[in-house]
């Protein structure tokens, strides 16, 4: 007889999602799904209301990384207003971007995945959380608390909210930056600095321990999709997507946001809410890809900045080839906050980022835009239609969640096979098959547009369809 | 004695106070630092006692009056903020809040909305009553602002600036009751109508509903404080 697992809610994510694990009548794993399971519609109520609200409207899809949507938002109206940003306007975006990518790696890094990785995969399921590795390890809890606090601060700094700011609008932001403030930024970066050699090293002595782990957790080949600047470094605001093969080679390059549907589709399967993007000229699984720290990583050539440029060539030694199991989005995301905070600082360092030329204005000028950016979990990309009047006709937005998602499927059923034998599974097997979908920090509210918090649930289901068991956490 | 000269005396709120005949409950009020909410009302505008937020007690009477409407007594006793009154209030703001699509967090006006500031005033945590959620329309078809319907309160400030200040009178009412709706000129778009662009209406407006072309959130504080003094140098020529 056949049965089902059920992983339900699945935990430490950001959204709701739960995990069905399917074995045969031997007990041996047939198929196994992450499904996300909450609806919302930012797309179908953006419908009607004035075009240059969108950022602000699309902001609220996620309080992780509204920056990113903020961003991705504006850019696609000003594709609409056809303008050209002041010089001071990027850059001060792209170091509000760079500052969520921070404090967002490090909550991935430090209150969600860190339990895992420091306390362990089986270790005591009650201690293990933040408050775990807070009392386990001090210094490195307070380490990932004051990450955090970096970039959310260099956020309220600038757009004086942590959260939802409403400072980036369609032709740049609402206020330049002042004296003080940037002061204030450049004294926190020391810190910062310290923190994050504190968990590289960390991580390093660890990362040898999971080898069985880094083995199964999503760890076969696939097209990566990230942006990439023209020097071939890497970039999270500007720039243009590359997709490349499981070679490493470049499948297609310079694709800007207006290409973007041109060569993306986004399929859907019955088991989930979030839709699976597929690069169209291979179809559908075929040409699945993975954004975020990893695909970055594994794409651009340098980082551009002295520390993250080292970090980045020991990255790239990991595996021959390209870097293939999702285990390591951990290192990459550590990688990843070191070049934001070097970044933060060669932007500061610029006496222009003080100018007080910060925003371009225009009307309706074209009737459709498009915009992308980097969210911390990969590419995100926002597509908006209006009518002459600037009111929202349409909208699609392609979120990093819905481009993971075919391989955090593959990477649930690869930990699945590996881990459950004879139907036989413990509550640690359980947790490693979570912390696959973990290592992709996947959005489930961005990936669905949609309402709600974060728990997840694993049922086993018997091949006649009856519920065998269940483990729910909430 | 003219009329001007005057005087009535009168208690409100346990405090005695002076007041020149003619002189609305309400501006006496304010003249002695006694708040009363008030929504519709503004200063440089005639009252229409629409909103009734502004509604006092009077000793002797079992009937509130509109405090921006109703002129001071000799002898009068009015109560300015008692339970009844406040528990009045909060119904009259729920009531707005659940008539239109009243969404504080993306709306152009959040952070400095006078809808918003009242509800946060008169303690209102709740909205106790079904949303109505009407599918209006957005008016975006002006060169320079925007009239969104959703976040209208029909306090109808714009319908008296535009007729008493500008002298457009382009702003008027149709319908009736909750089926009401602020129109342009012979209900026809904004961007059509004859329109003096002087974006007066924009100012005085309390909520969101009228708003500058491509302004969001903290981006858009209004001064509808002009008022007075336009009408004061209008008098002196």
């Amino acid at each position: 007889m056949s049965q089902t697992i059920t992983i339900d809610p699945v935990t430490r994510l950001e959204g709701h999602g739960k995990i069905t694990i399917q074995l045969n009548g031997q007990g041996e794993v047939e198929d196994a799904h992450f499904h996300v399971t909450q609806v919302r519609g930012f797309e179908r109520f953006s419908e009607g209301r004035p075009f240059y609200e969108m950022p602000s409207l699309m902001a609220r899809i996620c309080g992780i990384c509204p920056v990113s949507h903020l961003i991705a938002s504006a850019k696609a109206c000003e594709a609409i207003m056809s303008v050209r940003i002041p010089h001071t306007a990027a850059q001060l975006r792209r170091m509000m971007n760079l500052a969520q990518m921070v404090q967002s790696h490090a909550l991935s890094f430090f209150y969600l995945a860190s339990p895992d990785l420091l306390l362990g995969m089986e270790s005591d399921p009650k201690v293990r959380n933040i408050l775990g590795v807070a009392a386990a390890k001090p210094e490195l809890g307070r380490g990932g608390v004051a990450l955090r606090r970096f970039g959310q601060s260099i956020i309220e700094l600038l757009g004086e909210k942590r959260v939802h700011p409403g400072w980036v609008v369609p032709g740049g932001v609402t206020e330049p930056l002042s004296t003080e403030k940037r002061d204030k930024i450049l004294a926190m970066i020391p810190e910062a600095y310290a923190n994050i050699a504190l968990a590289l090293g960390a991580y390093k002595k660890i990362a040898d321990t999971f080898k069985a782990e880094i083995a199964v957790f999503a760890n076969f080949p696939s097209n990566y999709m990230s942006l990439i600047n023209e020097d071939e470094s890497i970039e999270f605001t500007d720039g243009a997507l590359r997709l490349i093969d499981a070679k490493g080679s470049t499948v297609e390059d310079g694709i800007t946001a207006t290409r973007y549907t041109e060569v993306i589709g986004e399929a859907v399967e019955p088991y989930s809410y979030t839709k699976f993007a597929y690069y169209k000229p291979l179809g559908y699984p075929e040409g699945s890809y993975r954004v975020g720290p990893l695909a970055r990583l594994n794409i651009v050539k340098k980082m551009g900045t002295p520390k993250a440029e080292k970090e980045l060539a020991e990255f790239k030694q990991l595996a021959p080839g390209l870097v293939e199991s999702s285990f390591h989005y951990h290192h990459a995301r550590l990688v990843e906050m070191l070049y934001g905070v070097e970044r933060i600082e060669e932007i500061l360092a610029d006496s222009r980022i003080l100018d007080k030329h910060v925003r371009a204005t225009a009307g309706v000028n074209r009737l459709e835009g498009a915009g992308q950016a980097e969210a911390p979990r990969g590419v995100l990309h926002h597509h908006y239609k209006v009518d002459e009047n600037g009111k929202m006709t349409w909208a699609n937005l392609v979120i990093a969640t819905g481009q993971n998602n075919k391989a955090m499927n593959l990477g649930v059923l690869q930990a699945a096979k590996h881990y459950i034998k004879n139907g036989k599974f413990t509550e640690g097997i359980l947790n490693r098959v979570e912390a696959v979908v973990r290592t992709f920090d996947p959005c489930l509210s961005c990936s669905t547009h949609a309402f709600g918090q974060m728990p997840l649930a694993i049922t086993l289901v018997s091949a006649e369809g009856e519920e065998l068991d269940k483990v729910v956490r909430g | 004695m003219s009329v001007e000269t005057d005087v009535k005396t009168l208690v409100i709120d346990e405090q005695e106070v002076s007041a020149r005949a003619g002189q609305t409950i309400l501006e006496v009020a304010r003249e002695n630092d006694i708040n009363i909410p008030t929504l519709c009302h503004l200063e440089g505008l005639s009252d229409v006692g629409a909103c009734r937020l502004c509604l006092v007690e009077i000793k002797g009477s079992n009937k509130l009056l509109p405090a921006c409407l109703a002129t001071v007594q000799e002898g009068m006793e009015v109560s300015t903020n008692t339970e009844r009154l406040q528990k009045h209030r909060r119904t009259i703001l729920e009531l707005l809040f659940a008539e239109r699509n009243h969404i504080c967090s993306v709306c152009v006006s959040n952070g400095h909305c006078e809808l918003q500031t009242l509800g946060q005033e008169q303690g209102l945590t709740h909205i106790r009553l079904p949303y109505r959620n009407p599918e209006l329309n957005v008016d975006a078809s002006h060169e320079r602002f925007t009239l969104d319907h959703n976040r209208c309160i029909l306090c109808t400030r714009c319908v008296r600036v535009c007729s008493e200040i500008e002298g457009a009178h382009i702003w008027d009412v149709m319908g009736r009751g909750i089926n009401s709706l602020i129109i342009s000129d012979l209900h026809q778009d904004w961007g059509s109508s004859a329109c003096t662009r002087c974006g007066k209406c924009v100012q005085v407006c309390p909520t969101g509903a009228l708003f500058d072309k491509s302004k969001i959130g903290s981006d858009h504080p209004k001064y509808p404080e002009f008022l007075p003094y336009l009408n004061l140098m209008r008098e002196a020529q």
